[in-house]
């Protein structure tokens, strides 16, 4: 006998189980949407110029392998710290922050997820908005904390639910914990306007809330780090001392080597260095200390002048190709004689796009057309080329007209 | 870390050259692996562990995870027992660590919400070796079921390890009990220059028909520390159960790192998966196996040159990476203050600290330790 007899089969991941079937599915049309990872017009995987050279200024200095720091590339997380809050911010330059490495987005939200199941005592409760990523709710829950909701998507309009988000929001009982999407919410799309933004700050501010941001996607939404930023900068401004998760697998491309960073937004430096020695204290025991090799790629072209101009021009051009085939995608449902309102295809932001479309039409597009995408109707747009968004606007427009 | 003998870190001849391959295969990009990490990486490091014609493989009862480095194998592995060993959740699981252990096992296990985390007795200070009869004590003593952390080889931070016959014994005790066995291997091949014989007890237990998880570290044996390549093993009874384990693994890594860092696996599964690079590996193991070795007897010879009092055979009967010197707390704060020789407090010195160059010195200051300070 075993002694895992008991043991349950876990249920496939909702997003790989989308894979699964695109990779088995024969018809040479087949589109795979249900991919969080972005795609050129080819729709092939691509390697930023800047990261190619990068990786060659990196192998001609001959570095060792020694461990890093517990709390990683102290190169990198200074230039992470100051993407993110932006080179003139106050809390910067004074130094009250923190900001430690961690495995890209995932491991940055459970680091801090962690850290606030052990030193925030006031609640146990993160509110995430409705929708949120389908990890977040595990992460938190694993971490020891209790999830709870906003209202923030209307599937009737297929945009925000602003009233709602601020009506739900002004109630959540004081010193609890709330995540914001920083930019291109996942899966939505659905961005606040800044004007929004101010009035978010303003309750979260009255409601004496901790402020979680996630921002995965830097650079990626708009094409423009600093308005992407602006939330969060915003915020700080407003003297909310939030807490932030970055990602640079999709702005950077880097996916699979794990570039993150968790950052702690603190009274004054020392307070900094005291939640400093805590993280590490949480991470050592989960693997010690992180991965080099996205952190010295992702800090090489932060900080060469060069190379920086050279990432951000990158990062325009995907953004740009993902808004360009927004654009496409809603001309093509017309020239199909769609008469539906698809203006939220390109009211919507960053990789992904709620479509609008029931779990009934998605199966139908699933199975007649092999345009594979999660039953929530959410395509990731980083997956529509030139080449088949008349496809996928001809099978869109078929199940829904 | 490894030193070479000018006391300089090493990058391994092997590695340089897959990291050449890699980074002029214009075929490899940057995107996610799979959750549990590169099938190919999996495969060949549960490999090396087993060995090529474990019955565990042939029967398809190994599961493997890759996971960032030795501590990121113990968490994964850790956070599964808790959650499905001995019932469901149960954090009141014994969970016994060696007395020393490397310090962060305590952490590992206690993060993972265990919360009776007992030591086992293992060094035997007087005799400065292993003390078997009051580890067999223990594993008579704990609880059914209880979970035994064993280093596989090189034990940190004693350098002192059973004998064949005496993991014998201590597998037969686990299996009367129920005990469950968690192996920490993170000296592969570093510890005697022979993946196989420092892979031994963990074979020996499979033989013997154990379920067990080792969490295996790439850091020392490949030098490949800061790229954090690790990779949890799991053998099981059957295929069907592994692949439940495995299911419920994947979800705890998913809340955990999602997805492994892809640039160090790729340089092992590289290796291991080319007989050529294989071997070339296995001599580049072997040399900083030798070198460590040849520091062993050489400080032991100078220390018994020197008539320095005691005895000095455990300096060449411990292996691995470090050793129990038997210095006391107030010898040791002598070599440090006075000699700047930097040690750790219980007497713990890193071998690959020892180089052709500074044998005499420091032969030289544990010899006044040692007469100098009772």
């Amino acid at each position: 006998s075993s002694w895992w007899s008991h043991v349950e089969m876990g249920p496939p991941d909702p997003i790989l189980g989308v894979t699964e079937a695109y990779k088995r599915d024969t018809n040479s049309k087949k589109m795979n949407l249900g991919v969080g990872a972005y795609r050129d017009d080819n729709g092939k995987p691509y390697v930023l110029n800047c990261v190619r050279k990068a990786e060659a200024m990196i192998a001609s200095k001959k570095m060792d392998k020694e461990y890093l720091p517990i709390g990683g590339l102290a190169d990198f997380t200074r230039a992470s710290a100051e993407l993110a809050l932006g080179e003139n911010s106050e809390a910067f330059k004074s130094g009250r922050y923190v900001t430690v490495q961690g495995i890209s987005g995932t491991g940055s939200l459970r680091i801090g997820a962690n850290f606030l199941q052990r030193f925030f005592k006031a609640s146990r409760d993160v509110y995430l908005p409705k929708p949120s990523w389908g990890n977040h709710t595990p992460i938190f829950r694993d971490a020891g904390m209790q999830l709870q909701a906003y209202r923030y998507y209307d599937p009737k309009t297929c945009s925000l639910d602003f009233s709602g988000a601020m009506d739900d929001i002004s109630k959540i009982p004081e010193k609890s914990i709330i995540l914001l999407h920083a930019c291109a919410h996942n899966p939505t799309g659905v961005d606040p306007r800044q004007e929004q933004w101010k009035e978010l700050a303003a309750t979260v501010k009255k409601r004496n809330l901790l402020v979680y941001f996630d921002m995965a996607y830097q650079g990626f939404a708009s094409g423009d780090i600093n308005r992407d930023a602006w939330a969060v900068r915003y915020f700080i401004e407003q003297g909310i001392n939030i807490v932030l998760s970055q990602s640079f697998a999709k702005n950077m491309g880097l996916y699979g080597e794990r570039a993150g960073a968790f950052t702690v937004i603190c009274s004054d430096a020392d307070e900094a260095k005291r939640v400093e020695s805590q993280l590490k204290i949480l991470i050592r025991p989960m693997y010690s200390n992180p991965p080099v090799n996205g952190a010295r790629i992702a800090s090489m072209i932060l900080n060469t002048p060069d190379l920086r101009k050279e990432w951000l021009t990158e990062v325009k051009g995907m953004a740009d190709r993902i808004i360009s085939m927004r654009t496409q995608l809603v001309s093509n449902l017309k020239k199909e004689g769609s008469s539906r309102n698809w203006q939220h295809i390109t009211d919507q932001i960053g990789m992904f796009c709620f479509t609008g479309l029931k779990p009934e039409q998605v199966e139908r597009l699933i199975k007649e057309f092999s345009v594979y995408m999660t039953k929530d109707g959410r395509i990731s747009v980083a997956g529509v080329t030139s080449g088949n968004v008349g496809y996928l606007a001809h099978a869109i427009h078929q199940v829904t007209k | 870390a490894y030193r070479t003998d000018e006391g300089q870190p090493w990058v391994l001849p092997v590695v340089k050259k897959v990291e050449q391959m890699i980074a002029n295969d214009n075929s490899l990009n940057h995107e996610y692996l799979p959750i549990l990490g590169l099938p190919e990486f999996r495969a060949n490091a549960s490999r090396i562990a087993l060995g090529d014609d474990s019955p565990a493989i042939k029967e398809k009862r190994v599961g493997s995870v890759q996971s960032l480095g030795g501590t990121g194998a113990l968490r994964i592995g850790a956070e599964f027992l808790r959650r499905w060993y001995n019932g469901n959740n149960n954090t009141a699981t014994p969970v016994y660590v060696s007395a020393p252990s490397w310090e962060n096992h305590n952490s590992v296990f206690m993060d993972a919400g265990f919360k009776d985390i007992r030591t086992y007795h293992y060094w035997d200070a007087a005799k400065r070796g292993l003390d078997l009869q009051g580890l067999l004590n223990d594993m008579e003593q704990a609880p059914e079921c209880s979970i035994f952390i064993l280093h596989a080889c090189a034990h940190n931070p004693t350098g002192t390890d059973p004998t064949p016959e005496q993991w014998k014994q201590i597998a037969a005790v686990m299996k009367r009990r129920s005990l469950f066995p968690f192996f920490d291997s993170a000296y592969q091949g570093f510890a005697s220059g022979s993946l196989d014989k420092d892979a031994w007890a963990v074979r020996y237990f499979v033989s013997e028909g154990f379920e067990l998880f080792c969490a295996q570290s790439f850091s020392k044996n490949f030098g490949l520390y800061n790229e954090r390549v690790g990779n949890l093993t799991v053998v099981g009874k059957d295929a069907d159960n592994v692949q439940r384990v495995l299911s419920q693994m994947e979800k705890i890594v998913r809340t955990t790192w999602s997805n492994p860092p892809s640039q160090g696996a790729r340089i092992v599964a590289t290796t291991l998966s080319s007989p050529q690079l294989f071997d070339e590996w296995k001599g580049n193991v072997k040399t900083m196996a030798d070198r460590v070795l040849l520091m062993r007897s050489e400080l032991r010879s100078r220390l018994e040159a020197l008539g320095t009092p005691g005895t000095w055979n455990h300096i060449t009967e411990q292996i691995g990476m470090f050793s129990f010197t038997g210095l006391n707390p107030k010898q040791v704060e002598y070599m440090v203050k006075e000699k700047h020789i930097y040690l750790m407090a219980s007497g713990r010195i890193n071998m690959c600290g020892l180089t052709t160059k500074n044998l005499d010195y420091v032969a030289k200051s544990i010899h006044e330790a040692v007469t100098k300070i009772q």
